[in-house]
């Protein structure tokens, strides 16, 4: 484990504010690596701080779960909250993680292989 | 990469080698773990291969272990935060590698669920000076079925160990891949992850063939 980085800001706000009370998100579809995109014809207007910072961020481009919640300093599981609501209301779509269905995982690892490969 | 588009939101950090944000045509996201016990060099590994500025996320748990189920009302409860340390490779132009460096700690149950949910497998980053202590984490690693290679991470001044005294230490399967790294070198780094995907193909490979 590493320990939590010294000095960072938290704020004010405890995570539990900033999701009503939810623990839980509105949809059971974030993996850590789910892809987020975000909609620019949706008004801003009424969201909260957080909603607005995400999308915010998301508007310049496609980014994780992960990343979002690492670059907002949030939990991954308050992440997980603010993102189902703004699914929900139209502000955000999701690409799957690995679509295993879709995409066998024989090809994911070939790709994956060819990839490091490359880079050697 | 679209590095204007990072310059645009340079508030986020990029790393020198890429910008923030995805490519457009990325379609593809897997996911391989960097595990192993505190201060074996899963942070300088995954910082070593990342195009970004490697990411942390935390989380917070009770100090029972469960990760904190209704969090109205925790003020009064020990809370304690785990952190997990990410970074990206992308690999083409549809496909993104996430290497998530992960807490060896058995009590953040939540937390490695959502870390092994869809991995590809994981890297166990192992030290010849206390390779007892990668035992927790191999054995969480089989608990989720999450097939893995052990990597031993190079110390300068630790002793270096004939790979035969390795394998038995560990306790390690014939076919579980054991090679040697150095976390600091993204080369290194990158052939160590290769090693993983290769074994992890041969175990693809023979599944099908059931």
């Amino acid at each position: 484990m590493t320990p939590p980085a010294p000095g960072r800001d938290r704020g004010l706000v405890r995570p539990y504010v900033v999701t009503d009370g939810r623990s839980h998100p509105t949809r059971n579809t974030f993996d850590l690596v789910t892809l987020v995109m975000a909609h620019d014809d949706r008004p801003l207007g009424g969201l909260s701080p957080e909603k607005r910072a995400l999308m915010e961020l998301c508007l310049g481009g496609a980014l994780s779960v992960a990343e979002i919640a690492g670059h907002l300093m949030l939990p991954v599981s308050v992440t997980k909250v603010l993102l189902g609501d703004l699914v929900d209301s139209g502000h955000l779509s999701t690409r799957a993680p690995i679509p295993s269905a879709q995409l066998p995982e024989a090809q994911i690892l070939q790709e994956v292989l060819d990839g490091l490969r490359a880079r050697l | 990469m679209d590095s204007a588009l990072a310059s645009d939101h340079g508030a986020y950090g990029a790393h020198p080698d890429g910008g923030v944000y995805l490519r457009r045509t990325v379609r593809t996201a897997a996911k391989i773990l960097i595990v192993g016990h505190f201060a074996v060099g899963k942070t300088t590994f995954v910082g070593s291969l990342s195009e970004i500025r490697p990411l942390r996320t935390e989380e917070t748990m009770t100090q029972a272990g469960a990760l904190v189920d209704d969090l109205a009302g925790i003020e009064g409860k020990t809370t304690t935060t785990v952190a997990m340390d990410f970074g990206r490779l992308t690999l083409s132009d549809s496909l993104v590698l996430y290497l998530f460096g992960a807490p060896g700690q058995q009590r953040f149950t939540r937390l490695w669920q959502d870390m092994t949910q869809g991995a590809l497998g994981a890297l166990v980053l192992a030290d010849t000076r206390r390779l007892e202590q990668s035992f927790d984490v191999m054995g969480l690693l089989e608990e989720h079925g999450l097939p893995y290679a052990v990597a031993v991470n190079h110390f300068d001044g630790a002793p270096s160990h004939p790979e035969e005294e390795i394998r038995e230490a560990l306790d390690l399967l014939p076919e579980t891949p054991l090679v040697t790294c150095d976390a600091r070198d993204r080369i290194s780094s990158t052939r160590a992850l290769i090693s993983l995907v290769e074994y992890l193909q041969t175990r693809t490979a023979a599944q099908e063939h059931v």
